[in-house]
């Protein structure tokens, strides 16, 4: 049985490492600030404890006030998984930080969400619609789309 | 003197026969061979997870079944189980065996499929893929002894089955359990050792562990490589934890690997639903009891199952209203896709073909 690793633990243990990176955390998940995404998911993936080789899924929330962005994380080692998160504030640019340079698997996770949730992801290699045409206006799946 | 080449683009598809659907390859050449392609989606789009945030939990049901529409269970059974766990609803146990008993009916259904669509792609035209229609057909002819459907069934609800199967159904069944060892042998021996088709397949299209894993690659794909995860043992849904089965695994991750862990798969497939009809009770609830119009409470769940396509995810939001506030399917025939181009890129066209082939994918789910 994969072991859900409780977000409370998880924080702690980063919290030595990063100072500020976590916003939040829950049994079920932690949140992390965007702008240490990065290095927080570089020790996630790395770390042999954590070991988080295998990123299941990558997902994003409309909000209304915030956009999230869920990864869910699972280590084929140590059979454990932890969702991750992260928020964006800004409704009219959303950035995030991409993390293909981890997982290469996040390619098209993330043009997905770039397509029909228009956040984009800095560092992707080709960050373009995936679904819908070039020129499509409008990102369906936000919700003052419809 | 040396002759000066050029590259030039070829399109392959969107509609042709080895695209596996509406599936566009912008392939850039040289001469036969593959410098660099660009895979365009899309064509199937209909924006499945928008419209199931205006639909109840059980009117998403038709909408999952059009998904991977060769595997229509699976997307009902992965649908069903994360509203289940929404909303703590526990399943009875006669609706649990039939659900793997239909679910493992479907992976062997899919492995036909995709055993007789590579075939097609490796230039066996028509063929292999008659010989596995053949048997498809019967397992398609339970699937309408239970749900009154061949491709879409619509089985599964929240909480059970819609209803329980006819009389005839264990008989048939029982009697398909006979037949089905002969029709796999029957394929090992016209394919597991053609000399064609492992001239075709073997150490072609190599896919590394490092690679596999990277690239979130799942399902028989990363078996391939020779890694042991088959989320059925790993994190065992519904009531596998209570069948004896293992995962078959490739050692080099060719196109080889990649069918012969299918192939591999269908066994084990029937060794579930064999121990699955021995332990099924003859009687008994097939639903529990389940409000008409569900409303979960306010929460998130990811749940995933093993389809015959791999890992496939349900990731929902509810709001305590009767849609989900956001709903999201991780689709593994699409992110088995990523690793394509690092795949197909110094091969020839033909090669190309069937490692896509080999990669098994149903648009209906990489586009939803």
């Amino acid at each position: 049985m994969t072991v859900a690793l409780s977000g409370i633990e998880v924080a702690r243990k980063l919290a030595e490492h990063f100072t500020g990176a976590i916003v939040e955390s829950s049994e079920k998940a932690i949140v992390i600030s965007a702008e240490q995404l990065l290095p927080v998911m570089d020790y996630l993936k790395n770390n042999p404890e954590m070991a988080f080789s295998f990123l299941s899924d990558i997902t994003s929330t409309d909000y209304f006030d915030y956009f999230e962005i869920t990864y869910q994380l699972t280590s084929l080692e140590h059979n454990h998984k932890l969702t991750v998160k992260t928020r964006c504030y800004d409704r009219h640019k959303p950035v995030v930080p991409s993390v293909t340079g981890l997982w290469q698997g996040a390619n098209f996770m993330e043009r997905e969400i770039f397509d029909l949730m228009g956040i984009a992801f800095s560092g992707h290699p080709t960050l373009k619609r995936i679904f819908l045409w070039e020129g499509f206006e409008g990102h369906p799946l936000r919700k003052d789309y419809l | 003197m040396a002759i000066s080449t050029e590259t030039f683009i070829l399109n392959i598809g969107p509609v042709h026969m080895s695209t596996h659907g509406v599936f566009r390859m912008k392939a850039v050449m040289d001469g036969e061979v593959i410098v660099d392609i660009e895979p365009v989606f899309g064509y199937l789009h209909r924006g499945i997870e928008k419209l199931a945030e205006q639909r109840t939990y059980t009117g998403i049901i038709p909408l999952t079944d059009r998904m991977d529409y060769t595997a229509s269970m699976s997307n009902n059974l992965a649908h069903c189980l994360a509203v289940e766990k929404l909303m703590g609803i526990k399943v009875p146990e006669r609706a649990e065996y039939l659900r793997v008993i239909m679910v493992e009916l479907q992976r062997i259904c899919a492995h036909f499929l995709a055993i007789g669509a590579i075939l097609n792609d490796c230039g066996a035209w028509g063929t292999p893929m008659m010989y596995m229609f053949r048997e498809r057909e019967k397992i398609f002819d339970l699937f309408e002894m239970a749900s009154g459907q061949r491709l879409t069934y619509n089985y599964m609800r929240p909480g059970g089955v819609s209803q329980d199967v006819p009389e005839e159904f264990m008989p048939a069944l029982k009697k398909l359990i006979a037949q089905l060892p002969g029709y796999f042998e029957e394929y090992d021996q016209l394919l597991s050792k053609n000399e064609i088709f492992l001239a075709r397949t073997k150490k072609i299209g190599i896919l590394t562990k490092e690679m596999a894993i990277n690239s979130s690659a799942s399902g028989p794909v990363l078996r391939a490589s020779g890694i042991k995860w088959d989320i059925r043992k790993a994190d065992p849904y519904s009531i596998y934890d209570r069948f004896e089965f293992e995962i078959p695994t490739g050692k080099t991750g060719d196109c080889f690997d990649r069918y012969w862990v299918r192939m591999q798969e269908m066994w084990q497939s029937l060794r579930i639903i064999e121990q699955a009809v021995k332990q099924i009770p003859t009687k008994g609830e097939i639903r529990s009891k389940v409000p008409a119009l569900i409303r979960p409470p306010v929460g998130e769940v990811y749940t995933r199952i093993e389809s015959p396509k791999g890992e496939l995810g349900f990731y929902i939001v509810s709001d305590h209203s009767i849609a989900p506030y956001r709903y999201h399917v991780r689709s593994p025939c699409l992110i088995n896709l990523t690793t394509l181009r690092d795949l197909v890129i110094g091969w020839k066209i033909a090669d190309a073909i069937v490692i896509f082939g080999s990669i098994d994918i149903c648009m209906g789910e990489v586009d939803r």
